[in-house]
């Protein structure tokens, strides 16, 4: 410990002295040219934990969640746009892009823990996870869908009666934001018993009673 | 002479083999190519009817067809999204039509308050329809045109 304090009171001597032999003008520029290469580098990393390549890294991601997500319309459709999971996952501005960033090192804990090793751990924790991620969007207004879902270009007279008419009635108004009716478009679904859907008006009536596993 | 022999029963028979082949050859096939293994190209996938108008039954008891597209619709041990709108619960703000209540029955005939466990899987009965024509003409006839 002391040999800890000693090095420490070193680093912290030279730290607080003037440079002797380096001009300022070096000090200046070098310091700049170090912190763009550590921001450049910074970037590129948190930029690689948006890739797929990383997302499926882990057998989580890989044999649950993504073999889910490649039958569905956000996985391939007839103008090849794909949403891959960052696309919906991880908020594109960069506070909150860093926010979720840090609450995402627990799943890296639950990865060296294998809270998640097995399919069936994985359909027990799926209600939890679900859960956080309607939760999430809720909270954002469903910020991941207006990405690339924006009320404002959505031509109603195009979509069909039934659509349209709830979009103005729940969407348009703000009542209601889209995760509320648009659960289990990427993923398949735990038990929802006990949840109603966004449209309906009594959902003290939804039957609790669903068969459970 | 006994090789000799046995060679030509040998032949005799691979002949009546062939002719036998050559006399009867397969049925008409009612599927693929002839011949069966050459590729068949796969005709377009028909569009989906999604005017959301209700369809006439042909006879009473059909089940009514779904003027709707299903694509990933879950039906599942864990949820059920038909009777997200199909439900009692949920007609109201939905505007769709309920499931009828013979779908609240069991098979005693006991109504229940919700949808019956042998009638939860929708689309064992319930189809979407597309717009591809008929293989073969139907000549089906209403009942009530039959009189």
């Amino acid at each position: 410990m002391r040999v800890v304090f000693g090095w420490l009171r070193i680093l912290w001597s030279v730290a607080r002295s003037p440079a002797a032999m380096l001009s300022l003008g070096f000090l200046t520029l070098g310091g700049f040219v170090c912190g763009v290469m550590f921001w450049g580098a910074f970037n590129t990393a948190l930029e690689f934990t948006n890739t797929e390549t990383f997302c499926l890294s882990c057998h989580e991601m890989r044999s649950n969640v993504y073999q889910e997500l490649s039958h569905t319309v956000h996985f391939s459709n007839r103008s090849g746009v794909r949403a891959i999971c960052s696309d919906c996952h991880v908020p594109h501005n960069w506070t909150v892009k860093i926010a979720r960033k840090m609450q995402a090192s627990k799943e890296v804990w639950g990865h060296l823990f294998g809270t998640i090793a097995t399919r069936q751990t994985f359909l027990d924790h799926r209600l939890e996870l679900a859960e956080h991620e309607w939760a999430r969007f809720k909270a954002n207004d469903s910020l991941e869908c207006r990405n690339c879902h924006s009320a404002v270009a959505m031509d109603l007279s195009k979509q069909t009666a039934r659509a349209a008419r709830i979009h103005q009635q729940y969407l348009l108004t703000g009542q209601r934001t889209c995760i509320d009716c648009h659960k289990g478009i990427a993923h398949e679904l735990p038990d929802m018993a006990g949840m109603p859907p966004g449209w309906a008006e009594t959902p003290e009536l939804i039957d609790t009673r669903q068969p459970s596993r | 002479m006994m090789m000799r022999r046995t060679l030509l029963v040998a032949a005799a028979l691979l002949a009546a083999v062939g002719a036998v082949a050559q006399q009867t050859p397969d049925a008409p096939r009612l599927t693929g190519n002839t011949p069966p293994t050459t590729p068949v190209p796969a005709p377009p996938v028909p569009r989906p009817v999604t005017d959301d108008v209700r369809r006439a039954r042909n006879y009473p008891e059909q089940p009514p067809v779904i003027p709707h597209a299903i694509d990933g619709y879950q039906i599942t041990l864990h949820t059920n999204q038909c009777l997200t709108c199909h439900a009692r619960q949920f007609i109201e703000s939905s505007g769709a039509p309920m499931i009828s209540v013979t779908h609240f029955m069991d098979r005693d005939g006991q109504v229940l308050a919700d949808v019956t466990p042998r009638r939860y899987f929708c689309n064992v009965c319930h189809v979407p329809q597309t717009d591809a024509q008929p293989l073969v003409r139907n000549t089906f006839r209403d009942a009530l045109q039959a009189r």
